[in-house]
C-alpha cells in the first residue's frame, strides 16, 4: 500500500519545496501525488535485495583540479541580473529582526 | 534546388565550393521563418541583425581557413535552456523572463568556433519537463506536419524548427526522450549521445544525471557532423569524459547492415503500442533483414520498472537542481511578500508552471526524510537492475531497436488534462538515461493521418559509431523521407 498523501504530508512537501498553495491547488497536489505514488509502488515487487543503489553510470570518484581562477570578475553583469541590487550587492528582504 | 531543402552538410559543401554565399543560407532560413513561424511558433526569440552580420565574419572565416570544418557557414536553431552570452535564455519558464547569461554554454562556443551561425532560440517545455512543449510559458509549438498537434518534447522548437526548414539544424536536449521522442513525431533525425559525451556546461540543469545535449537534423550525417563539432571533454563539466573516438563522420562511410546485429526487446511490441507505428516498425525490421543483418527478439524484464525508476529519480534530482530558483540572483520576484520565506514562496509559487511545480513537489517528497530510502534508493537500485540487463543485451547486440514512442503526435491539448498517462508515453525513450546510453530516432513512416513515425536504434555506452552506421545504412535503403511541404498537411 502506498503512502497516503494528508494535508500534513502536503504542508510538509509546500515546505521543503518552498511553495505556497492555496488549498484548491493543494487538493489538486494531493490527488497528482497519490495517483503517482501509487504508479510508483509497482517497484516493490521487485526483488533489489543486494543490489547497490547506482548513482553515476561511470563511477562516482572525485575529479580534481587546481583551484585557479579562470573567468575573470563578472560582478557588475551579475548583479544586473538581479531582480533587486542596492551598492555592489543582492537586496533581499530584511532577515534579522 | 531550393536552399532551405539541402541538407546542412550538402549547403557548407556548396559554400565551401563557394557555389552560394553564407548570406544566402541565412536568408533561406529567415524567409522560412517569415511564412511559418506564425502558425508553427518554434521560435522564442530571434537574432536577425546579428546572423546576418555574422554570416560576412564567416565568409571570411572560410576564405581565410579560420573556419574549416564541415558545417562552417550553416545556420544552428539552440534550444532556450542552452545559455548564450548576452541572450535571455528563459527555458520556457517565467521565473527565467528576464535572465540573461554571462558567458557561453560550452556547445556554444564549439559551434562557433566551428563557424556556423546562431539564429534563435527554440520554444520548449518549462525546463524541459514534458512530452509536448505544451507546458512552455510563452505558447505551444505546433507541429509542421500539421498544426493541430504538437511537435512531441520537449525539444519540440528545435524539432519543428528543422522540419519545417526554419533552421538546417538545431541542438536540443534529453533527460528522458527530448531530443528523440519530438524527432519521431517531427519526421527530422536527432541523437541523444553517450553521458558525458557533450559538456552540460549552460545547460539549464534538469536532471544532472540523465540531460545531455545532442543534435537534431533532417539527416543521419548531419546529425553525425554536428555531435562531432560539440563532443569533447570539458574541464568545467566534471562529468564530461575524454574521448578518442569522436570521428562519428567516419563510421558513415561504410554503409552496410549485413551482420549487424539487432535485438528486439519484446516486452516493447506487447501493450500500448499504436498498430500503425507497430506495422511501421515491424517493416523495419523486415529491411534489416533484407540487407542481411540479423534480428532476434529478446525479453526485457524490468520494462514495466522503468517509467516509475525515471520519474523518482527525475524529480528528485530536478527539486534540489530547482532550489536556485528564489527571486534573489537573478529571474522573477514576486512582488508582494513578507519576509525572505515569503518571498522565495511566492516567487516560486507564481512563476513555476504547473507541471514543474508538479515535479518539485514529488521529488521533495521521494528525497524527504523517511521516504528516501523507500523511493529514492529504491529507484537507484532498479536503475542498477534496468543497467544490467541492457548490458546483458549489448553482449549479444550491436544495436537495440525500439520505437520512439508508443504513437504519433497527439493533438494539442489532449496530453496535459492526465499527467501520469503522458509520463507513460516516455516507455521507449528513459531507460536509454537511466543506463548512459546513445540513441538515435530516423523517420521510418507515416500513420494514416500523414504524421511521422520514427524509430529508435540504441546502443551500448561509446558505441555512438554503431547507432550512426545502423541509421545510415537503414536511411539510405529507405530513402529520402518526404518533408511537411510535400506530404503533410500544410501549416
Amino acid at each position: 500500500m502506498a503512502k497516503i498523501i494528508d494535508d500534513e504530508t502536503i504542508e510538509n512537501v509546500c515546505i521543503l519545496a518552498k511553495l505556497s498553495l492555496n488549498e484548491e491547488a493543494k487538493e489538486k497536489a494531493k490527488e497528482d501525488m497519490q495517483k503517482m505514488l501509487d504508479y510508483v509502488e509497482k517497484l516493490d515487487e521487485l526483488d533489489t535485495k543486494g543490489v547497490e543503489p547506482l548513482s553515476h553510470i561511470f563511477g562516482d570518484q572525485n575529479v580534481f583540479r587546481e583551484d585557479v581562477v579562470t573567468n575573470g570578475d563578472n560582478k557588475e553583469a551579475m548583479l544586473a541580473n538581479a531582480p533587486k541590487a542596492k551598492e555592489g550587492q543582492y537586496q533581499v528582504p530584511k532577515t534579522i529582526g | 534546388m531550393e536552399l532551405e531543402t539541402m541538407t546542412a552538410l550538402e549547403l557548407a559543401a556548396k559554400i565551401k565550393q563557394r557555389q552560394i554565399h553564407v548570406v544566402d543560407g541565412v536568408k533561406a532560413v529567415f524567409d522560412q521563418i517569415e511564412s511559418k513561424e506564425e502558425t508553427v511558433h518554434a521560435y522564442l526569440d530571434l537574432y536577425k541583425k546579428e546572423a546576418y552580420a555574422r554570416a560576412k565574419e564567416v565568409e571570411k572565416g572560410i576564405a581565410d581557413g579560420t573556419y574549416a570544418g564541415p558545417l562552417a557557414g550553416v545556420p544552428i536553431a539552440i534550444k532556450d535552456n542552452i545559455c548564450i552570452k548576452g541572450k535571455k535564455t528563459t527555458c520556457a519558464s517565467r521565473i527565467l523572463e528576464n535572465f540573461v547569461p554571462q558567458y557561453n554554454a560550452e556547445v556554444i562556443d564549439r559551434l562557433e568556433k566551428a563557424g556556423m551561425i546562431i539564429i534563435g532560440k527554440t520554444n520548449m517545455d518549462e525546463f524541459a519537463m514534458g512530452s509536448t512543449t505544451e507546458t512552455s510559458a510563452y505558447g505551444v509549438t505546433r507541429n509542421p506536419w500539421n498544426t493541430e498537434h504538437v511537435p512531441g518534447g520537449s525539444s519540440g522548437g528545435s524539432c519543428a524548427a528543422v522540419a519545417a526548414g526554419e533552421t538546417f539544424m538545431a541542438l536540443g536536449s534529453d533527460t528522458g526522450g527530448s531530443i528523440r521522442q519530438p524527432s519521431s513525431f517531427c519526421g527530422v533525425t536527432g541523437i541523444k549521445p553517450t553521458y558525458g559525451t557533450v559538456s552540460r556546461y549552460g545547460l539549464v540543469a534538469y536532471a544532472s544525471s540523465l540531460d545531455q545535449i545532442g543534435p537534431v537534423g533532417k539527416n543521419v550525417a548531419d546529425c553525425a557532423a554536428l555531435l562531432e563539432v560539440i563532443a569533447g571533454r570539458d574541464p568545467k563539466d566534471s562529468t564530461s569524459l575524454e574521448r578518442n573516438d569522436l570521428d562519428f563522420s567516419k563510421s558513415l562511410e561504410e554503409k552496410k547492415l549485413l551482420g549487424m546485429k539487432f535485438g528486439v526487446p519484446k516486452e516493447f511490441l506487447a501493450k500500448g503500442l499504436d498498430p500503425e507505428v507497430k506495422d511501421s516498425f515491424m517493416n523495419v525490421l523486415k529491411t534489416l533483414t533484407e540487407q542481411g543483418a540479423i534480428v532476434e527478439f529478446f525479453s526485457v524484464e524490468t520494462m514495466e520498472y522503468m517509467i516509475p525508476a525515471y520519474y523518482i529519480i527525475a524529480s528528485a534530482e530536478a527539486s534540489s537542481n530547482l532550489e536556485r530558483f528564489d527571486g534573489v540572483k537573478y529571474g522573477y520576484r514576486a512582488a508582494e511578500y513578507e519576509g525572505l520565506h515569503d518571498m522565495y514562496k511566492k516567487t516560486r509559487t507564481e512563476a513555476f508552471g504547473e507541471e514543474v511545480k508538479r515535479r518539485i513537489m514529488l521529488g521533495s517528497f521521494v528525497l524527504s526524510s523517511g521516504y528516501y530510502d523507500a523511493y529514492y534508493l529504491k529507484a537507484l537500485r532498479t536503475k542498477a537492475l534496468i543497467k544490467k540487463e541492457f548490458d546483458q543485451a549489448f553482449e549479444k547486440y550491436d544495436v537495440i531497436l525500439a520505437p520512439a514512442a508508443p504513437y504519433t503526435a497527439p493533438k494539442i491539448g489532449e496530453s496535459l488534462k492526465d499527467p501520469l498517462a503522458m509520463y507513460l508515453g516516455d516507455i521507449y525513450t528513459v531507460a536509454v538515461n537511466l543506463c548512459g546510453l546513445p540513441g538515435i530516432t530516423v523517420p521510418c513512416g507515416m500513420d494514416k493521418a500523414g504524421m511521422p513515425i520514427g524509430i529508435q536504434m540504441i546502443g551500448d555506452c561509446f558505441a555512438e559509431k554503431k547507432i550512426l552506421r545502423a541509421a545510415a545504412a537503414y536511411e539510405a535503403v529507405r530513402g529520402a523521407f518526404p518533408t511537411p511541404e510535400k506530404g503533410g498537411k500544410k501549416a
